[in-house]
C-alpha cells in the first residue's frame, strides 16, 4: 500500500511577485508503507520544502499530499494530527532543544498528544533507547550533551511521537564518521524493529546508498528519478550532471567495469567491492 | 620553507559562565606544538570535541593561549597590538556560508572586509574583482547572495576573506553544509588559492576525501596531535584513525580489506590508495601482473 502518494503537487515561492520561484513542480511519487527512501539533490533542488509538504508545514501552492490515501488537506483544522504521524527532524535539530532536561525534551511531543503520564514516560525510554541515548542522561541538561548526544536527544523527541512516517533532513551534517556511522545504524535498526516508513535527505552519496531501499532524485524541482539505489547509482553519468555524485567505491567499480572487469553494476558498498574484487582474483 | 604558523606548548580551557553551575574547567588543548609552513596546505582532522575549531580560532587571535605561545608570520597573538595585523594575515571561514554574507549584493558583501581596513575605494574595486575572479564569482558580482546556491554562497564568503589580502586562510568545515558539486567548487577553489595565490591553507573537515588532497594531514586527539605527515603516510594507519572516531577513504579501505584477506600483498601499507584514480589504476596493475604470470 502506498503511504504516501503526491499528484501534481506544486509549490511556488513569492507567487504574483517578480521573485517566484517554483520549488516544487508537478511531482507525482508514490512511496509504499515500511520503505527506507533515501532524497537527494542538489541545493535549491526542492528537497526541504517537499518535506515540508508532506507534514503539512506547508501547503501546496496546487496539486494534493496523500497519506494513506487521504489528501492530509482536506480538513485543514486537522491538520496537527497530520505532524503527529509524519514526523519531522529538521536540519540541526540540536538547536530546538529547549527544556531542563533531556527526559523532557524528549517528553514535549507525545505531552502534547493527551497521552497519559505513564504513556508518555514509556514512549520516552522507548525513544531514548532507540537513539540510542543511555538511561543516565536523562536526568541532564540537553545542553550539557555532546554534539552527537544532543542531535540523538532530538531525534528522539519526534520518535516519541511514534510517526508513521519519519523525515530527516540531513542528519549526519557536521558529525565526524564515527559519530555518523553510529547515528545511521541507530536510524536504520529502528526502521528494522519499528517498520515503518523512513525518508533520509542527505548530501552523503556513501550514507544513502548504506540505508536506502529507494532514492527519489530531486532536480529543480522535479522528481528526476525514483528508482532502488543500485539503479540510481548506476547512472553515475546523469547524477553528475545534477551536480550530484556516485559513492567513491561504486565510481572505482564502475571504471573497472568500463575497462572489461567482469564486475556487476551498482556495487554501493566497500564490503560488496571487496567481495566481487575477491572473487574475481579467485581463492587461493 | 619557513614556518608561518608556529603554536608551542598552547593550552586552553573553558569554564561555564553560567551561574549557580559548578564550574567544572573543560581542558580543550593540552600543552598543544604544531608548526605550518609559509605556502602548504594542511588538512586538520579529528573528532568533534577534539579542539579543532578552538585551535582555529587561536589562529587569528579571536582566541588567545592560557598556556604557550601562537606566532602568525612572526607575531605573537597574545601581543593586542598586533591583533589587527594578525587578523589582516590569517582570514577565517565558517561552516555555515549564511552566516557570514551581510550585503544584498555580492560585490558589495566582498567590499565589507577591506572598507572595514580603510583600504582607499579605487583600490577596493580593483581588489573586488580580483577576489570573485579567484573564486570563480566574478560574473555573478551584481546577484543577491541569498539567490546563489550554497557552493556559490561560501565562495563569495571566501572572496570577502580574500579581499583582505591575507596570507593565511583557516577553513573550519566549509563543505559540511553543501551538496557534493559545492563542495568539488570550494575545494578547487581553496586549491587554487595555495597553488597559484600561494596562500597557506588550513582546512579543517570531517571528510576524508578532502583532507587527502592536502600537502600534509596533522590529526588531532584529545586536545593533542595524535599523527601527522604526508596523505599517504597518515592514511595507511587505518586502525590507529578508526580508534579515534576517524575513517579513511573508501578507495583506502577497500585495498585496506583486500589485503587483511590476502590480496594484493604486494601494495604496500603506505602505498594504499586514497581516491578513485589511484584505486583503479592499482587493480588493473596488480591483476595484469597476475595474468602475465599464469
Amino acid at each position: 500500500m502506498n503511504i504516501i502518494e503526491t499528484e501534481d503537487l506544486s509549490f511556488v515561492y513569492g507567487q504574483g511577485t517578480p521573485f517566484e520561484k517554483k520549488a516544487n513542480d508537478k511531482l507525482n511519487i508514490q512511496i509504499k508503507e515500511g520503505e527506507f527512501i533515501g532524497i537527494i539533490g542538489h541545493t535549491g533542488s526542492g528537497k526541504s520544502t517537499l518535506v515540508q509538504m508532506l507534514n503539512g508545514l506547508i501547503k501546496p501552492t496546487s496539486g494534493t499530499v496523500k497519506l494513506c490515501g487521504e489528501d492530509i488537506w482536506a480538513a485543514p483544522k486537522e491538520i496537527r494530527k497530520i505532524r503527529f504521524k509524519v514526523g519531522l527532524v529538521f536540519q540541526y535539530p540540536e538547536y530546538q532543544l529547549f527544556e531542563e532536561t533531556v527526559e523532557k525534551d524528549i517528553a514535549y511531543g507525545p505531552g502534547n498528544m493527551g497521552l497519559s503520564d505513564e504513556e508518555i514516560q514509556q514512549r520516552v525510554r522507548l525513544a531514548a533507547r532507540f537513539a540510542g541515548l543511555k538511561d543516565e542522561l536523562l536526568k541532564k541538561s540537553p545542553f550539557d550533551l555532546s554534539g552527537g548526544e544532543k542531535r540523538r536527544a532530538a531525534i528522539a523527541g519526534v520518535i516519541a511521537m511514534d510517526p508513521d512516517v519519519l523525515i530527516l533532513d540531513e542528519p549526519t551534517a557536521g558529525l565526524d564518521p564515527s559519530g555518523r556511522d553510529v547515528l545511521l545504524a541507530q536510524i536504520k535498526q529502528y526502521h528494522d524493529e519499528r517498520k515503518n516508513t523512513v525518508l533520509l535527505v542527505s548530501h552523503s552519496m556513501e550514507d544513502i546508498a548504506r540505508t536506502a531501499d529507494r532514492i527519489l532524485v530531486m532536480n529543480k524541482g522535479r522528481a528526476a528519478m525514483l528508482e532502488d539505489t543500485q539503479t540510481v547509482f548506476s547512472r553515475g553519468d546523469e547524477l553528475e550532471k545534477m551536480g550530484l555524485r556516485v559513492p567513491q567505491v561504486t565510481k572505482v567499480m564502475s571504471r573497472l567495469r568500463e575497462m572489461g572487469y567482469n564486475l556487476p553494476s551498482g556495487i554501493l558498498t566497500v564490503e560488496q567491492a571487496a567481495n566481487e574484487l575477491q572473487n574475481l582474483l579467485g581463492k587461493r | 620553507m619557513e614556518d608561518f604558523i608556529k603554536v608551542e606548548n598552547v593550552s586552553f580551557q573553558y569554564v561555564s559562565d553560567v551561574e549557580d553551575e559548578p564550574t567544572v574547567p573543560v581542558n580543550v588543548l593540552k600543552n598543544i606544538s604544531m608548526e605550518i609552513k609559509r605556502g602548504e596546505f594542511v588538512a586538520l582532522l579529528g573528532h568533534n570535541g577534539c579542539g579543532k575549531s578552538t585551535m582555529a580560532k587561536l589562529l587569528n587571535a579571536m582566541l588567545l593561549p592560557q598556556q604557550g605561545k601562537v606566532t602568525i608570520d612572526g607575531l605573537d597573538t597574545s601581543d593586542e597590538e598586533k591583533c589587527y595585523d594578525i587578523r589582516k594575515t590569517v582570514g577565517l571561514v565558517l561552516q555555515n556560508p549564511d552566516n557570514q554574507l551581510v550585503a544584498s549584493i555580492v560585490e558589495e558583501d566582498v567590499a565589507f572586509g577591506p572598507e572595514n581596513l580603510g583600504v582607499d575605494p579605487k583600490e577596493i574595486r580593483i581588489r573586488v574583482d580580483e577576489a570573485l575572479k579567484a573564486v570563480d564569482m566574478y560574473e555573478y558580482r551584481t546577484h543577491a547572495p541569498f539567490k546563489l546556491s550554497g557552493g556559490q554562497k561560501q565562495r563569495v564568503a571566501i572572496a570577502g576573506i580574500i579581499a583582505m589580502q591575507p596570507k593565511c586562510l583557516v577553513l573550519d568545515e566549509p563543505t559540511a553544509m553543501l551538496d557534493p558539486k559545492g563542495r568539488d567548487e570550494v575545494i578547487a577553489t581553496i586549491k587554487k588559492l595555495n597553488k597559484e595565490n600561494g596562500i597557506t591553507i588550513v582546512l579543517i573537515t570531517h571528510y576524508m576525501d578532502e583532507a587527502v588532497q592536502a600537502d600534509r594531514v596533522i590529526v588531532m586527539n584529545d586536545g593533542a596531535v595524535l599523527v601527522q605527515g604526508e596523505p599517504h603516510e597518515v592514511f595507511s594507519q587505518v586502525e590507529l584513525l578508526k580508534r579515534h572516531r576517524l575513517d579513511v577513504p573508501q578507495a583506502t579501505e577497500l585495498m585496506y580489506r583486500l589485503r587483511g584477506r590476502g590480496f594484493f600483498s604486494g601494495v604496500e601499507q603506505a602505498q594504499l590508495p586514497l581516491d578513485s584514480d589511484e584505486c583503479v589504476a592499482v587493480i588493473d596493475r596488480i591483476f595484469k601482473q597476475k595474468q602475465a604470470e599464469e
